[in-house]
């Protein structure tokens, strides 16, 4: 976790305080001012012009780090050293002439489930604890031509099992906005960085909602596209069918900026989807007029969502509708049992996707007089308590007997989760939701009951489950002052007309309307 | 927990024994302490006595769907590409050796 070195040079460390660039002193770690509040649009411009240096910006992300990483824990690994060559490659492009692309400078956090070769790669995970992959994931590959610096690879639930975070074999991740509380999860660390100034924006993957319900969390924009949208080549397998990498950023445009860079086909990912699709970024500035948003029943009244979290969702529904949407509500039946479809698939998913973890090819061995032994051995030192009930769900819901009760009907639920979609997409461009049923909760509030851990996902859950895009953009403040999302969901490649919508919420927001 | 019918929830919750668990965890390959086989029967059983509710739907008509996009037959053509390095896939390795992983035995030795 050591940060960046010696902060000699430029940085105003300043006596006086009068302009301190990045105001590391000044309040606390979401209060963002300097380059480590700029946009990614803002830094890119500004290194594309000339205006700014990659290094400058850098260093000042790295100051950041040193001043609030200890108190946050985003980062699993700062990749401190290989920044800054990278961000000096950036400025001698400028100074040759070259443009280092649209991403130019900008600092970027990776989940730490998403392959680096060369550098570790852990899933927060014991078992994996050093583990140096032989490649780089497809969307570490597309970062690098459009001029991102990787600033380090960030904390996270294990395998991406969990809503908080504190599933990590390396501690839990703080909420920048009350360092008590949790970050939501399991992209905490992505989440928390971006709010805490630490790199501009971060990937995260999202199966039932790890992108999103810790964007709410913690204040900032984060998407799941589309299934198929982004490559999975590289990000570590937990559940297949649901599995996708999305962006976390501190405005809707830049999320739409960076997932234009990772969106493609890539022959490498054999679910990816082919031919071309139209930029993320296609329909924003259009405003929201005409457009006819859906207010999903069963979600905005779900069993658990706070007063505050409903009451936010209401001002967002209104909100659209001062814009000119027609809003209403609309009933989608089959969403309720979502949660319950997905804690059969996804575990089960997740018991077939990580039985590679054998202590044979890479990762912890502990060793024993057989293979069995040692299979047995390695899997139950290396995997945390969350990993385990989940493989024992998976390999639960798909063993004799009882296949055909819960997985079986599982996958017949998410074909009327589909099918419910359809029907609403028929009336309705767009659809909204709340993200998250509360705000941030207490470190160590649901770490011992399960399936109340679980419940953060209700709301998130149906995308990943139909193959959907959905965002969750900050919309209002809860009772105790903390963040709310909100949550606009759109049927399969709709993401310009999604982050249309999530746009006007943005500004809404933005004019205090929420 | 509203949405499933109370009957099933208890048969379902009853379902699961610590027995079973024991014998979820070895096809797992995870060996648990006897505390750890409490703790997750209880566990393993809430979520279950949860998915009540879509233990409880009539919808055997319905197809089932295993992924949200079927992406059929896709193939690259069948031509020689690089893979991964060698030595750099087995220097991660717990244990290599001649080019190959390491692993210990596999049969046991005989009575």
């Amino acid at each position: 976790m050591s940060p960046a070195g010696s902060t000699q040079g430029h940085g105003s460390q300043g006596d006086h305080g009068s302009q301190g660039q990045s105001g590391e002193d000044r309040g606390g770690p979401a209060d963002l001012s300097g380059l480590v509040g700029l946009s990614a649009t803002e830094v890119a411009a500004g290194v594309r012009s000339g205006e700014l240096s990659a290094v400058e910006v850098l260093e000042q992300h790295l100051e950041r780090i040193q001043r609030w990483e200890p108190a946050v824990h985003a980062f699993n690994l700062v990749m401190a050293e290989a920044a800054r060559k990278r961000a000096e490659a950036i400025d001698d492009l400028v100074a040759r002439g070259e443009d280092p692309g649209p991403l130019a400078g900008v600092p970027v956090g990776l989940k730490d489930l998403i392959c680096t070769r060369g550098v570790p790669t852990t899933c927060s995970s014991r078992i994996l604890a050093g583990w140096k992959p032989p490649y780089d994931a497809t969307v570490v590959t597309r970062l690098g031509p459009a001029g991102a610096v990787v600033t380090g690879k960030t904390n996270m639930d294990e395998f991406a099992m969990g809503s908080s975070t504190e599933h990590s074999a390396t501690g839990p991740t703080h909420n920048p906005h009350d360092l008590g509380k949790v970050p939501g999860g399991s992209s905490g660390g992505s989440a928390a960085a971006v709010a805490a100034g630490f790199c501009t924006l971060a990937l995260g993957s999202d199966t039932g909602g790890s992108v999103r319900q810790p964007a709410a969390l913690c204040g900032v924009v984060g998407v799941k596209p589309t299934y198929g949208l982004v490559s999975r080549y590289g990000l570590v397998a937990f559940a297949s069918s649901l599995d996708q990498i999305g962006p976390f950023a501190r405005s809707v445009a830049d999320a739409a900026l960076a997932l234009d860079v990772i969106a493609g086909h890539d022959p490498a990912d054999s679910t990816s989807l082919p031919g071309q699709h139209p930029s993320a970024a296609s329909r924003l500035g259009r405003g929201a007029e005409g457009l006819r948003v859906g207010v999903i029943a069963e979600l905005a009244n779900a069993q658990g969502v706070a007063g505050d979290v409903a009451k936010a969702l209401e001002r967002a529904a209104q909100a659209l509708s001062a814009a000119g949407a027609k809003v209403d509500e609309i009933s989608v039946p089959s969403v309720t049992y979502g949660l319950s479809a997905y804690y059969m698939i996804a575990p089960a998913e997740a018991s077939s996707n990580l039985a590679r973890y054998d202590g044979v090819r890479y990762g912890l061995r502990v060793p024993g007089r057989d293979i069995t032994e040692m299979y047995m051995a390695t899997r139950s030192a290396g995997f945390g308590p969350e990993v385990k009930r989940r493989v024992m769900l998976g390999t639960y819901a798909l063993s004799a007997g009882y296949y055909e009760a819960f997985y079986g009907k599982a996958q017949k639920v998410r074909t009327l989760i589909i099918r419910d979609f359809e029907d609403a997409y028929r009336s309705f461009d767009v659809l909204l939701a709340p993200t998250a049923p509360t705000t941030a909760f207490p470190l160590g509030a649901k770490v011992a009951d399960p399936l109340t851990m679980y419940l953060n996902d209700v709301c998130t859950i149906p995308s990943n489950l139909a193959g959907h895009p959905a965002v969750s953009v900050p919309f209002g403040k809860g009772d105790d002052g903390l963040p709310i999302g909100a949550q606009v969901l759109a049927p399969a490649l709709g993401e310009p007309v999604m982050f249309q919508v999530a746009e006007v919420l943005e500004e809404a927001a933005k004019r205090g309307a929420e | 927990m509203g949405t499933g019918a109370p009957t099933t929830m208890t048969s379902v919750a009853e379902r699961i024994s610590k027995d079973q668990v024991a014998h979820v965890a070895h096809l797992a390959r995870l060996a648990l302490s006897d505390d750890e086989l409490e703790l997750y029967t209880g566990q393993l059983a809430s979520v279950l006595a949860h998915a009540a509710d879509i233990e409880a739907l009539d919808i055997a008509g319905v197809p089932p769907t295993a992924h949200p996009f079927p992406l059929t037959n896709v193939m690259r053509e069948d031509e020689p590409q690089p893979c991964l390095e060698r030595d750099e896939v087995l220097a991660m390795a717990p244990e290599a050796e001649a080019g190959q992983f390491r692993i210990p035995r596999i049969l046991s030795e005989a009575p």
